[in-house]
Formats: structure tokens, C-alpha cells, sequence
């Protein structure tokens, strides 16, 4: 408990049974200085408009529900201070996605492209539970690990330029997730990956904005991920020239 | 008109335990098909909370006997020595599944899995993905999972009650939360994996959706909660918000002291021996709060706390093997624990108890299994140790998704016009529910005074009076519940309407842990009361079962399963 002050939030409200498009709500909130966004919009549902509709739960930056656009920036709401914000905050749904209700985006879209790019282990034979974990050492973990932080939030989605202009393309994070897979000692499918990320929406889309890499609440570098599968793409798919079957994995 | 889905199995919960049991079903049979009905996107799961590790024996010098007798201790004895043995046996092969499917677990030199030390037990068998854990099996489940098509996910559905008809469970109904309207989901089995309820309880390490909605579902359909009165204290929560800080700090060498510098777990008498701050939590959280009352916590805006100091760790050992804990330090308790201690203080973390099932996670009730934190399969007991629930998920839920899929398989339809008939009944309940304005209560005003009673009552030092009157509280809020006035009348992601539908959960199951925890007349694990403080083997070692009765909730007794392992003092 700390020092309060009142501040605005302007809200995107949006219900498709009675609203053509989006409109605004404006609320005053008396915030503690400790709190974050989440905790005033908390506020707003408890306290004054039981209607807002928003997602969030684990409040500690690790389930990536809660990401919204915060004075027009993609943002992990539970991570973000509002003391690092003015007097009057907009609060607005996540660019690039279709609006279900107010903060609320649709996600089924990154889903089909997060199992687009086959973010499993692939492998011609399949190692038996009797024998044991794989043998990894820790710089082979190194090489994927920063990959695998991703929280599936969305923010680099809702920042991307290509994304709002061409909707197929595969996107930051799920290209990072089936590239972290490349990336697994344990793992023999990256030509199967690289075929895919060369397809339709493919990573040679990427304009090199690197905003993705900079929103990331997790610091993962997707930008660094999408650069490094355009150049295995290639270089896949001019052994896939020379060689049979598609090149070794 | 109800929309209808018919599969083999019906999972109801997406985080661990869910995942894996639809994996282990699709697996063991590739012409079926699973609906894995989840009321979150399944990453979005509270398993992703989980920091520490994931307990097995692995290593040459450990053997299962002694995780099993770990265990058994920690539980105070009334952990089921048949489910230990086979958890103790099952889990090595089930985090080497999951490192086969691209967990990634931190590692040793020589490229084998790094353990890490933790709370109660005798020997470094903690698997670990540095401090993120929960997160990367999670990940790793979900991930995998989605190389099978005929594992179906229907993602923000939140199911609202079991249809039953002969006796037997026939699927579910839910609530699509995107269109607001409910669809049936058919199964010859279904399996329970919604995890715990930690958001009855003000301050909590728990998620949001943390409301023990499974429990609530199985517990209105007649089956058992067991042993609901013990609820874990976890030591480590950042005051305030709560937020976890893992019990690997401590495994990884830090230390709790007091206002007075004073590593009070070595210079005091707290039960926890040479084991220091790697005893186990039920002994620590009341170690801290004995602190607390001798006036040696400091006390600041967010109530009293104690210090977790990891600065002689050094800034290299932080950032490599609990990066998260930094990290969370920093941003939500405002402290770099490289140079300064944590402010910490003993948090609601997990429950013990949960729906009743047998050691092949069935229920009581034909057709119907849980796993997880959701079930109550009595591993853990009155206490369960740090690392072996995300350990239990992956066992128990494999073993609920090959036992379901085995009764689906011997299972008929059922009269599916019987199943329809009280679909569209529950339709009509819902709709009632929704935006209805008329009432003098609000939503947030009964979850606070939830809150409040259910901490007066049922904290980590609990007495006969005050348990009663939380008992007392619980009815007469859930009596106000039906006094609940709601203002959102849309269709379309209506959170306040399964905000309602939550808050009805948690009333279900606190009503279940305040009567539970009054029944037991002594003191076990994570259930201390100061007006019975030991333990009594003679009379009270049985497992509580809470049934629903319109009445007020009914307990019975339960025997424990012993064997090898003979109940003795618990000391470290």
C-alpha cells in the first residue's frame, strides 16, 4: 500500500451484439504507486464496469494472456508499471489480431501457424523411454534455449508491420518456436521446417524491422530467429538442388 | 439447440496432467479421438506458474525407497504407500518422455540432466529448466501435442457441469465463452485436470483461473473431495501480489533470516534439523509465521515478512540457474536479490486434497477420472513435498488418459436424448445467470469476504472457534450468492458471467475446506490447530472424504494404505 493518484484510462470497448465498432470508455481509477495496468483494469471490473472484458491470470509474466496495447504499444499488462505512464492511459486491443470483445483477440490464427511450423522434435527413429534422457551439453542447450522463453503472448504480432499487411505470414514468434526446434541437438527436422518456412507466408516476408525483438517482454530475439531461418532456408534449399531427397536434415 | 461433439475421451483442463493424459490416450490407441476442452488457451494454464522442478530418481546414489520414504514423511504419514511406490517407480521414465519431447532441461557437463536440491528431500533429484519449469513442460507438452490431430482442442470452453445418465458419466457441457451459447461434449469417459483452487484464499502464489472448477463439478455430481482440509503454505511469496519465489533458491544454497540477521531455522528449534531452510514447507510457513509472533518479521505495507537471502550466491549462479527469481524481484518486489535480500512471506500455494480417485485416478463415480492438482490420488498427503507435483501430473495423468480410454472402450453411448435433455437444462440455467441485474450483491464483495473467512479460518495455525465461524461464514455467503446482481447481459466473451460461475466453484470447495478442516481433530501436516497440536496415528490416521448433501456437506472416513513404512515421530 502506497501513495495513491487518480488516473484516466481511456478503454476500448467493442461488443459485436450491439456495437458496429469499436467505442471508448473513460474511467478514473485511484492507483497505488506499485501498481501495474492489469491492476487498474482489475479495478475497473471490480469496482466500476463489471462489463470490460479482458484476459489475464497468472500476473507474474509467464502465461502471456494479458497483453494489450498500452498508450499504443504492445504490452504485458501485469509487467507494466503504471508509474512509468502519464495521468491518462488508452488501453487498446492488440493490433494485427480480429476483435472478439473490448481487449479480447483471437488467437486461433497464431495456433494454426504455431502447428505449421511442427514445433516437436522430429526424428527418423525414434529414441525408446528404456534408453535414457539424449546426451546435451550445455552449450547445445544454449544454442535454442533463448528460443524457447517465448510466452506466446502476442506482442510481437501486434507490433509487426508485415503481419498487418499480410496475414499469412507465419509471424515472429511462431517462426522462433519452429526454428528453436532446428536449432535442438535432438532434433533431425529442419529441412522439413526449412520447407516451410521457404512456403507460403514465408520467412523472406520479414522486412528486418526487428520490432518484434523489441517488444518481447522475454527478451527473446525472434528478429535473430527469423534472419538465421532465411539463411538456413536457402542454404537448404540449394543443397536440396545438389542432393536427393531434400538434403540431410 | 445444444451443439454436440462426440470423442472417445473428454479432458476437461489443458495444463499438464491434461496434455499428457491426451497424449498417453492417443497413443495407446490410434483410431480415437480425444476433446481436450480447456476454459483457457492450454498454454495459458497455471502449470506455466511452476518454477522449481520436477522430482524422479535418476541418479546412482539415490534409489526409490528413498524418494518413496521422502515422500511418505513429508505427507506426515498419510500420503498411500501403494500410489508413492508407484509414483516413485513411474516418474524417471516420465521426465525422460518429456525430455524425449524437447523439454529443456538444464543440464550437467557431460551432457546429462543437472538435479538440484529441494525442500524435504534426502538427495539432489530435482529436474530443472533453470527456475521455469512449469513453463517449459508446459510448452513442451503442448507443443508435442500438437503432432497429433486426433487430440482436438475446443479452447475457452468453460464446463459447467457433467452430464450423467444411469449411473454413469457420458461427457460434459460447457460454456464457449467466445459465443456465449453451450455445447455438449459426448465421451464414454472423461478425465478431470482443472488443477487447484488457491484463489479461495486472498493471498496466493495461484493464477486467476485457479478456481477449482473440476473439484466443484465432481463434488456436485456426488463424488468425494478427500482431504480438502490441507492446503499448502508455501514460504516463499513476495508480499503484496504474492507471486512465487521458488523453493530452488533455498535448494540452491539461500537462506531465511529474520529482523536480526538470524538464519532462525538453524539457531532454533523448528523441527527442521540440519535440513535448515531445505525442510519441508509446511514446517517453514510455520517456522515464519512463530517469527512473526516473537516480533523477529519486519513489518511493512503489506503486512509482516521475512528475508530470502540469495546475495552470497553471487550474480553468475542467479542468473544462470534462477534467472525468473531475479527477474520477478525486481519487477514486482522491487529488490535486485544479487545485492539485496528477498521480502518473502508464507503464501497459499497448492492443495493437498482434491477430487477422490483410486491409484488408477478413477472416481467413485463410473466413467469419471482427475489427475493433478484437481484429484486427490493421495500421494502428497497432509504435505506435499516441492517438486513432486509437476512429477504427478505427468504420472497420473498419463495413467488417467490409458485408464479412461480403456473404460471408454468397454462403455456404451448411453441414452444420448437423456444427455441432451439436461444440455439444454443447463442451457437454460446459464442464460438465467447472465446479466441478471436484479439481486443486492456484488461479485467482488463475496469473493473478498470468501477471502477474508476462509484466512481467519483455515490459515497456516487454525482453532476450533474459528474454523466454526468460517464455517458459518461460507454458508452465509453462499446464501448471498443467490442475492448476486451481474451487469453484463452480452453473449460474446461475457468474463463476468464465468466470473460468477467461478466464484460458485469456490464457494463449493471452501464450504468443503472449512468443514473438512474442522472434522480433524488433531494436527498433521499442512492442518495445525493450536487447540490439538500433535498428531494422533490412534484416531485420527484416516483420509477425510467430503460429499455434497443438500443439507451441508457430509464427511466420512477413509482408510490410509500403509505398508513398508511404518507412521513414527516426524522429525529432520
Amino acid at each position: 500500500m502506497s501513495d495513491v493518484q487518480i488516473k484516466k484510462f481511456v478503454v476500448t470497448r467493442f461488443d459485436p451484439d450491439k456495437d458496429e465498432v469499436p467505442r471508448t470508455d473513460t474511467f478514473e481509477v485511484p492507483c497505488q504507486s506499485d501498481w501495474m495496468v492489469l491492476d487498474a483494469l482489475n479495478f475497473i471490473k471490480d469496482q466500476l464496469d463489471g462489463s470490460l472484458s479482458y484476459r489475464w491470470s497468472c500476473r507474474m509474466a509467464v502465461c502471456g494472456s494479458c497483453g494489450m496495447n498500452v498508450d499504443g504499444a504492445p504490452t504485458l499488462t501485469c509487467k507494466s508499471p503504471l508509474s512509468s505512464y502519464g495521468d491518462t492511459v488508452e488501453v487498446t486491443p492488440l493490433s494485427n489480431f480480429p476483435v472478439i470483445r473490448d481487449l479480447v483477440v483471437e488467437l486461433d490464427g497464431f495456433m494454426e501457424k504455431l502447428k505449421a511450423v511442427k514445433p516437436w522434435i522430429i526424428r527418423a527413429k525414434e529414441k525408446a523411454v528404456e534408453e535414457g534422457p539424449y546426451r546435451q551439453s550445455p552449450e547445445e542447450l544454449e544454442d535454442f534455449k533463448q528460443f524457447s522463453l517465448c510466452i506466446n503472448c502476442m506482442l510481437c504480432y501486434a507490433a509487426c508491420p508485415v503481419v498487418g499487411n499480410e496475414p499469412d505470414f507465419i509471424g515472429p514468434a511462431a517462426i522462433a518456436l519452429g526454428y528453436r526446434y532446428n536449432l535442438d541437438s535432438r532434433d533431425e527436422g529442419a529441412s522439413e521446417r526449412n520447407a516451410i518456412f521457404r512456403g507460403e507466408g514465408s520467412v523472406y516476408s520479414c522486412s528486418f524491422a526487428n520490432e518484434c525483438s523489441e517488444v518481447c517482454p522475454e527478451n527473446v530475439d525472434p528478429a535473430a530467429a527469423i534472419n538465421q531461418a532465411k539463411l538456413s532456408g536457402l542454404v537448404d534449399w540449394a543443397a536440396s538442388l545438389v542432393l536427393p531427397r531434400g538434403g540431410k536434415d | 439447440m445444444v451443439e454436440t461433439h462426440r470423442h472417445d475421451v473428454v479432458i476437461v483442463g489443458g495444463g499438464a496432467a491434461g496434455l499428457r493424459a491426451a497424449i498417453a490416450a492417443v497413443e495407446a490407441d490410434p483410431n480415437i479421438t480425444v476433446a481436450l476442452v480447456s476454459k483457457v488457451y492450454p498454454m495459458r494454464s497455471h502449470t506455466v506458474s511452476a518454477e522449481g522442478g520436477a522430482a524422479a530418481v535418476t541418479r546412482e546414489d539415490d534409489s526409490f525407497e528413498m524418494h518413496g520414504y521422502d515422500t511418505v514423511k513429508g505427507s506426515d504419514f498419510l500420503g498411500d504407500q501403494d500410489v508413492i511406490e508407484y509414483f516413485v517407480e513411474q516418474a524417471p521414465k516420465e521426465l525422460t518422455l518429456l525430455e524425449h519431447w524437447g523439454c529443456p532441461w538444464s543440464r550437467n557437463e557431460d551432457g546429462s540432466v543437472a538435479t538440484r536440491a529441494f525442500g524435504g528431500m534426502s538427495i539432489k533429484r530435482t529436474w530443472y529448466a533453470a527456475d521455469k519449469v512449469g513453463f517449459h513442460m508446459l510448452h513442451a507438452l503442448f507443443q508435442h501435442s500438437m503432432r497429433f490431430d486426433r487430440i482436438v482442442r475446443y479452447d475457452e470452453q468453460f464446463v459447467t457441469r457433467l452430464l450423467i445418465d444411469d449411473g454413469q458419466v457420458r461427457g460434459v457441457v460447457a460454456l464457449d465463452i467466445r459465443q456465449g451459447t453451450m455445447r455438449a461434449f459426448l465421451g464414454r469417459s472423461v478425465i478431470l485436470c482443472t488443477g487447484g483452487g488457491g484463489k479461495i484464499f486472498p493471498f496466493t502464489t495461484n493464477g486467476n483461473i485457479k478456481t477449482g472448477d473440476g473439484m466443484a463439478l465432481a463434488y456436485r455430481a456426488g463424488v468425494a473431495l478427500k482431504d480438502m482440509e490441507f492446503v499448502q503454505y508455501h514460504p516463499t511469496g513476495l508480499p503484496g501480489t504474492g507471486i512465487l519465489i521458488t523453493e530452488a533458491t533455498r535448494g540452491e544454497g539461500a537462506y531465511l533470516k529474520n529482523k536480526d540477521g538470524e538464519r532462525f531455522l538453524v539457531t532454533r528449534d523448528y523441527g527442521v534439523g540440519s535440513k535448515a531452510e531445505l525442510g519441508p514447507r509446511d514446517l517453514i510457513s510455520r517456522a515464519m509465521v512463530q517469527e512473526f509472533e516473537a516480533g523477529r518479521g519486519f513489518s511493512g505495507s503489506y503486512g509482516e515478512y521475512l528475508h530470502l537471502d540469495l546475495t552470497h550466491l553471487g550474480e553468475e549462479k542467479i542468473n544462470q540457474r534462477l534467472p525468473m527469481v531475479r527477474e520477478l524481484a525486481k519487477v514486482y518486489g522491487g529488490v535486485d536479490p544479487v545485492y539485496e535480500p528477498i521480502p518473502v512471506r508464507p503464501v497459499v500455494h497448492y492443495m493437498m486434497g482434491g477430487v477422490d480417485t483410486d491409484i488408477d485416478t478413477a472416481t467413485q463415480l463410473p466413467g469419471l477420472y482427475a489427475a493433478g492438482e484437481t484429484a486427490c490420488v493421495s500421494l502428497n498427503g497432509a504435505n506435499r513435498l516441492g517438486s513432486n507435483s509437476l512429477t504427478e501430473c505427468l504420472v497420473f495423468g498419463a495413467r488417467s488418459g490409458e485408464q479412461a480410454l480403456q473404460f471408454s472402450k468397454g462403455a456404451d453411448d448411453g441414452n444420448e436424448r437423456a444427455v441432451r435433455a439436461q444440455a439444454e437444462e443447463e442451457q437454460a440455467r446459464i442464460d438465467q445467470l447472465r446479466g441478471k441485474v436484479k439481486g443486492g450483491e456484488k461479485l467482488a464483495r463475496l469473493r473478498v469476504d470468501m477471502n477474508k473467512t476462509l484466512e481467519s479460518g483455515c490459515g497456516v495455525y487454525r482453532q476450533e472457534d474459528s474454523m466454526q465461524q468460517t464455517v458459518r461464514d461460507i454458508a452465509q455467503i453462499k446464501g448471498r450468492f443467490a442475492d448476486l446482481a451481474l451487469e453484463d447481459k452480452s453473449k460474446v466473451f461475457n468474463t463476468e458471467l464465468v466470473s460468477a460461475l467461478e466464484l460458485h466453484n469456490m464457494l463449493e470447495i471452501a464450504e468443503v475446506v472449512a468443514n473438512s478442516a474442522a472434522s480433524r481433530k488433531e494436527s498433521r501436516g499442512a492442518h495445525t490447530r493450536r487447540d490439538a497440536p500433535t498428531r494422533d496415528d490412534q484416531n485420527c490416521l484416516y483420509h477425510t472424504l467430503c460429499f455434497f448433501d443438500p443439507a451441508g456437506p457430509r464427511i466420512e472416513k477413509k482408510d490410509v494404505t500403509l505398508g513398508t513404512w511404518v507412521p513414527e515421530e516426524r522429525k529432520y
